[in-house]
């Protein structure tokens, strides 16, 4: 799989590319934008001839630096040049390439009146296609004459190195060989020495072993092939016909590799790991299904799926990456999994940043890196849930959001695939560095800031269908009677035949309120029963809501909801009660934040509040609402 | 099987993406010296972008012969079918 599955795709990608320049201030960054889009290589080369018309030379203020590099080869590498320039755009680094006239790499590094050094390379990419490094092998070789020509080849390679360092003084990206030649001899073929297939795979080990000596880095096409399958790399009609040794489907997977080296020599590879919780790290909602409900471990192929996603994480941990929670939770309900799930591979102390509350996520993105120091463009964010991606992605454009699947196997795939975290070295302190992020955590206290939600919301094309309870939702509304536990006022657990009753007074009212936005159908979210008193006051018997829907604006539209149906039974004012249990904590002051008035508080820390609906005016919000 | 004015609708749509043009009117008769900047590097995009779009694989000859736009239709019809 050559797809840069890890990028969202955005809908009018198209037309952005064609406005792309009529605003000339914001065109680099809708430039960047557009590059972080999920693009094939059509899309890349209509990009790269987009951007390069706008930005032949560098953009001022670039935080980043120009990269000028020399790509230098045996065959045709014109087709990956724009998959290089776009990877460097999507790490907001402006790149310029050279290619060498064809088959001339050693003629231009030698002579210092050619165009290579005319270019003034900043980056030198060495690119052999496996014909050229295995030119003169065959099966007729014996053992001895197969080492020559290893050591030979091996020898060449560092000839072009030290060439090119000399005449550049440049870091030196040395392609591996792909392996894209046939067996001869088939599973034993190691036992033919000069077997071309193994020469790749013994030049390979070589060449590595030669970069350490040297300090070259190397592009590992041949183990990104292995992942993909050689097929999806290479095409020996294409090479017959253009000598394009990688087929140009693949090249922007190429490009990206190559754009990952110059980000990471730029220090500017992501270093922070920030985690969801529910449904990421185990599946289900801890604050509901408690302990016992969620799923993490050994059993089930999807408990394991999320044990082997956290044990990814650790290993990313133990390399250096710092590692950080960022949940919509009450914070002792998120801690709970970490303190005493027999399961949990990760641990509290493997977490440097712990941040759950009901805050939205772009907000407690931002105290996140604000709190372990580091900048919002080293963040990457892993959430199942689509809502709080694109919100992620839309308040902060600077953290990496992948895009994932609701299946947990997706969440390592994407994180490796997509190379965030690119590393040139390890180092003692790397493996230490989330002890130190632990020591120094002064929690800053969290400070709520101006994100730009409204713009956000209005986005969103939010319809709020509400229906009276039927026969059709008993099932549903029951499960969600006796199972919500966060966002629920009263807790009140009933049985069928209570909602059957609700169904059949007519005093009273049963509301099932269903979320749709344009990322889909949140199903039914959100259940309110209202019974009127004698006193014509409206009591609200049970108002409970799911909380993947929280921080968007469902509560003051239920509100509306609920006052239009108690006015049409007569009502005069709403009664609002919140009763305390061990985890309900979070909608404590629900009812005040609605504008009730608090009559009572109990000495548990319930409330009563009241609401007078002569007064009434409905909350304007951004969700449209629709009977269903 | 993919019918040809079906064939043709996909590759205005490929063709737009090729050369960022929305107003290349595909004939039968077009070839590459009709479209600006339609060089090897474009017919190979075109080629590779078709073999996405329809899951297939052009093979050596098929794509030696290869003229015009109406011998890729032609072409495309025949393997789809």
């Amino acid at each position: 799989m050559t797809e840069l599955h890890w990028l969202p795709t955005i809908p009018d990608w198209r037309s952005r590319l064609r406005a792309l320049g009529s605003d000339p201030n914001a065109a680099w960054d809708e430039a960047v934008a557009l590059a972080n889009g999920r693009i094939n290589f059509v899309l890349t080369n209509a990009l790269d001839e987009a951007a390069r018309r706008l930005f032949p030379t560098p953009p001022a203020g670039l935080a980043t630096k120009p990269v000028r590099l020399a790509v230098l080869g045996s065959s045709t590498l014109t087709h990956l040049l724009p998959a290089i320039r776009v990877a460097g755009l999507r790490r907001g680094i402006w790149i310029d390439t050279y290619e060498n006239d064809y088959g001339q790499y050693l003629q231009e590094l030698s002579d210092s009146d050619s165009a290579l050094h005319a270019f003034q390379p900043t980056a030198v990419l060495l690119a052999f296609d496996a014909h050229h490094l295995t030119a003169g092998v065959t099966a007729a070789m014996d053992a001895d004459a197969a080492a020559a020509q290893l050591a030979d080849t091996v020898a060449h390679v560092r000839e072009t190195w030290r060439l090119a360092r000399e005449a550049f003084k440049a870091p030196i990206l040395q392609q591996a060989a792909l392996p894209i030649h046939l067996s001869v001899l088939g599973n034993n073929e190691h036992r033919l020495p000069g077997s071309r297939l193994r020469f790749v795979a013994r030049l390979n080990e070589a060449l590595r072993a030669a970069a350490e000596e040297d300090g070259v880095d190397i592009l590992a096409v041949d183990e990104r092939a292995a992942r993909d399958g050689i097929g999806k790399w290479h095409d020996a009609g294409l090479w017959h016909r253009s000598k394009q040794e990688v087929a140009p489907p693949a090249a922007p997977l190429y490009g990206d590799l190559v754009g990952r080296w110059a980000a990471a020599k730029q220090g500017r590879s992501f270093k922070c790991l920030v985690l969801d919780l529910d449904n990421t790290l185990w599946g289900g909602v801890i604050g509901d299904d408690g302990l016992e409900g969620i799923t993490l471990g050994q059993g089930s192929a999807l408990g394991e799926a999320y044990v082997a996603f956290q044990d990814y994480a650790r290993e990313l941990g133990r390399r250096g990456i710092i590692l950080a929670v960022c949940s919509k939770n009450d914070e002792a309900n998120a801690l709970e999994p970490f303190e005493k799930h027999p399961d949990m591979v990760l641990r509290r102390g493997d977490i440097a940043g712990f941040v759950a509350n009901w805050s939205n996520k772009a907000d407690n993105i931002r105290s996140l890196a604000q709190e372990l120091n580091i900048g919002l463009d080293s963040l990457v964010f892993v959430d199942d849930n689509p809502f709080e991606r694109n919100l992620v992605r839309q308040e902060l454009p600077m953290v990496a959001v992948p895009e994932v699947s609701d299946d947990p196997v997706s969440f390592p795939l994407a994180l490796a695939d997509a190379g965030y975290f690119e590393g040139l070295a390890v180092t003692e302190e790397d493996r230490e560095r989330t002890a130190q992020y632990q020591g120094n955590r002064a929690r800053e206290a969290l400070k709520s800031s101006a994100t730009d939600l409204e713009a956000y919301l209005r986005g969103l094309e939010m319809t709020l269908i509400v229906r009276p309870f039927d026969r059709i939702g008993l099932q549903r509304i029951v499960q969600l009677i006796n199972k919500s536990n966060q966002f629920n006022l009263t807790t009140k657990r009933y049985t069928e035949e209570d909602v059957l009753a609700v169904m059949a007074d007519p005093a009273a009212f049963g509301l099932q309120l269903r979320l749709t936005d344009r990322f889909g159908d949140n199903g039914v979210i959100a259940i309110v029963i209202g019974r009127l008193q004698p006193d014509k006051d409206l009591y609200i018997d049970t108002w409970l809501m799911s909380c993947r829907v929280l921080g968007r604006q469902v509560e003051p539209t239920t509100l509306n909801l609920i006052a239009s149906n108690a006015q049409r039974l007569g009502a005069r004012r709403l009664v609002g009660e919140y009763v305390p249990t061990r985890k309900n904590g979070m909608v404590k002051d629900h009812y005040a934040k609605l504008g009730f008035t608090v009559m009572q508080t109990t000495p548990e820390g319930g409330n009563r509040n009241s609401l007078d609906l002569g007064g009434f005016t409905p909350a304007e919000t951004f969700i449209h609402v629709a009977e269903g | 099987m993919a019918t040809e004015p079906e064939i043709y609708a996909a590759l205005k749509d490929i063709f737009a993406d090729v050369f960022m043009r929305d107003d290349l009117q595909l004939t039968p008769a077009l070839t590459a010296k009709d479209v600006k900047g339609w060089d090897s590097f474009k017919q190979i995009e075109i080629i590779m972008a078709s073999e996405e779009r329809w899951g297939i694989k052009f093979n050596t000859r098929e794509l030696d012969r290869l003229q015009s736009v109406g011998d890729l239709v032609q072409t495309i019809a025949a393997k789809t079918a």
